[in-house]
């Protein structure tokens, strides 16, 4: 089918780890989400204070993302017509919950536009257009599963219809402390052909 | 390529249960937009407009449920029926299922809803789809924010073809929820009038609940009188602001610009602008710019949230089903709500219903997350 894509790279955050290319990069025991992935970021060593505005599951993609396109030396300034295509099961919940206990009882109501605007899950897409300038196609579905097929599916329509020329993809899932992340770039570089079974390999590795 | 055409459709709505009714109903300037206060859901008053619950109870039970369905799985299951039935195409492998939502059923998260927290999934809301029709394949749900609706469009499109499908039918929906009203309160973004999108005197939003469903194919033996064939889509990002649209519109500017390059289409080709037109200051002053850079302000153009307010993640495939009616009806629709320009670029705001021949139109949409879609469409059988 298609020869001329290839898988270049690939990220996973679970487990109090982050790996890029199936190599551990950063590990340290948190016990909670949110001291795990704020330690992860300052290993990164982005300097981005927008992060600490973020919900969880847009700091979970962004770093995912950051690691990757870090990795890329994706220069900013030019043009990188790279779509994003993300997915997940539990869409914005984490957050969602949030927003629902500050408007729950009318006596101790408080909903607040800081949190409201990450009630949706394509948020994190945009918080890593803004830092990356991608001014591309950007779409997130919501599978009970990974769906590798829907994912491949999906990326080659993109780029055999010239609508990008690499593909930031994946899958990113939080709910309170559970969360895993899963990206991978597919682009010309790199020897991994970009088909559904290599999706499903790298995911499971 | 195969070629791709949005063919059957049905909308639910306080404008009537059939698109048909809706459009008739839009042609008479009448609007579902009515005051409402309840404080139950919202402090202050505000202006809705809702899908009369008996009147949907009634639709609904006719299917003969097997059992409970949450408000939102009741639209959308009695618009996609209307569809399904008169498109007649058994449901096998070669027929995908597309949802398209913002907050599913984000009312089972409140204490008081009877249904388990579990329901707020949006992939349980795919199941119950699903399950009740008898599809073969996982649904595809599509959670884009306020471009939900039309991409899911663009996304059956291209499904059809990498060949994986020859029908897509798409079932999109959102329900006003205290959820949905105390958020967009929070921003100051409502109105407390209806709105009046692209006006001088504009104040905000409405919020409504719409269900809207289509089929999407590659026959052209299952065309509907009013069909239409997507010829171009593009759905980029502004990479500016996550709760702000850009102020140079340049997400939009290049949605429209990808979908004009692959209709190979110049602006002055289109016949018309269906927008999104939420009636907030930034948004309707964004798509002027964005119109404007591409030469498009002199196209005639509306937003139809003065007549079912905005209804999220259905809105964008509820304006394209009016917009397909538009072009079979040979009519420009007035844009609800407009008397004098408001937004500091020259655009052709629909003042008044009115005949014309057209041949194609663009729908646009943007939405929280600095997303936006455009999709073009063209007129494929005349009468």
């Amino acid at each position: 089918m298609n020869t001329k894509y290839n898988i270049s790279s690939f990220c996973h955050i679970k487990n109090n780890q982050v790996s890029l290319n199936g190599s551990v990069i950063f590990s340290e025991q948190h016990s909670n989400f949110s001291d795990f992935i704020k330690a992860a970021y300052k290993a990164q060593n982005t300097k981005y204070p927008k992060f600490f505005k973020m919900d969880h599951l847009s700091k979970l993609a962004f770093i995912a993302a950051d690691v990757l396109l870090k990795e890329q030396n994706i220069d900013i300034e030019k043009e990188n017509n790279m779509a994003l295509v993300f997915s997940n099961k539990a869409s914005s919940l984490d957050t969602d919950l949030m927003h629902q206990k500050a408007i729950q009882h009318k006596d101790n109501y408080f909903p607040s536009p800081a949190v409201f605007v990450y009630t949706l899950p394509n948020i994190c897409l945009g918080e890593i257009s803004i830092k990356y300038k991608l001014y591309s196609e950007n779409s997130f579905f919501i599978f009970e599963y990974f769906n590798a097929a829907h994912l491949f599916t999906y990326t080659n329509s993109l780029l055999e219809t010239d609508k990008a020329t690499s593909a930031l993809c994946g899958w990113v899932e939080l709910e309170g402390d559970n969360y895993e992340a899963f990206l991978y770039l597919v682009s010309k570089e790199g020897n991994t052909e970009h088909n559904k079974q290599n999706i499903k390999t790298l995911y499971n590795t | 390529m195969n070629k791709a055409y949005v063919s059957y459709n049905n909308i639910i709505s306080s404008l009537g249960f059939s698109s048909e009714t809706v459009v008739e109903n839009i042609h008479n300037n009448v609007s579902g937009l009515e005051l409402m206060d309840d404080k139950n859901v919202l402090p202050e008053p505000f202006y809705s407009a809702l899908i009369p619950s008996e009147k949907l109870e009634k639709g609904f039970q006719k299917l003969q449920p097997k059992q409970e369905y949450t408000r939102l799985e009741k639209m959308m299951t009695t618009s996609l029926n209307e569809v399904i039935q008169a498109s007649n195409i058994k449901l096998n492998e070669r027929v995908g299922l597309i949802i398209s939502t913002t907050k599913g059923n984000i009312d089972a998260l409140d204490e008081n809803n009877p249904f388990p927290k579990e329901r707020a999934y949006l992939n349980e809301l795919g199941k119950s789809i699903k399950e009740f029709f008898g599809f073969n394949n996982e649904p595809i749900i599509v959670s884009n924010a306020c471009v939900s609706g039309i991409l899911a469009i663009a996304v059956a499109k291209r499904y059809m073809q990498q060949n994986l499908y020859d029908h897509v039918f798409i079932v999109s929906g959102d329900v006003v929820t205290e959820f949905i009203l105390s958020g967009f309160n929070s921003f100051q973004a409502l109105s407390n009038e209806p709105c009046k999108p692209y006006d001088k005197n504009r104040t905000g939003i409405n919020i409504g609940e719409v269900a809207a469903s289509v089929l999407v194919t590659n026959n052209p033996e299952k065309l509907s009188i009013e069909a239409v064939e997507i010829i171009g889509e593009g759905s980029c990002n502004d990479a500016n602001h996550i709760s702000g649209p850009s102020r140079t519109g340049e997400g939009l500017y290049r949605s429209i610009s990808s979908a004009m390059a692959q209709a190979d289409m110049s602006a002055k080709n289109i016949d018309y602008i269906s927008a999104h037109g939420t009636a907030t200051m930034f948004n309707d002053e964004m798509e002027a710019i964005a119109f404007n850079r591409l030469q498009l302000q002199d196209v005639p153009l509306n937003s139809l949230k003065g007549y079912f307010g905005h209804t999220l993640g259905a809105s964008g495939l509820l304006e394209t089903i009016v917009g397909m009616h538009s072009l079979y009806n040979k009519t420009l629709y007035a844009s609800k709500g407009f008397e004098t320009l408001g937004v500091s670029k020259p655009i052709n705001v629909i003042k008044e219903t009115t005949a014309k021949e057209l041949n194609t139109f663009l729908k646009t949409a943007s939405g929280f997350g600095g997303c936006n879609t455009a999709v073009i469409f063209k007129k494929i059988k005349s009468k």
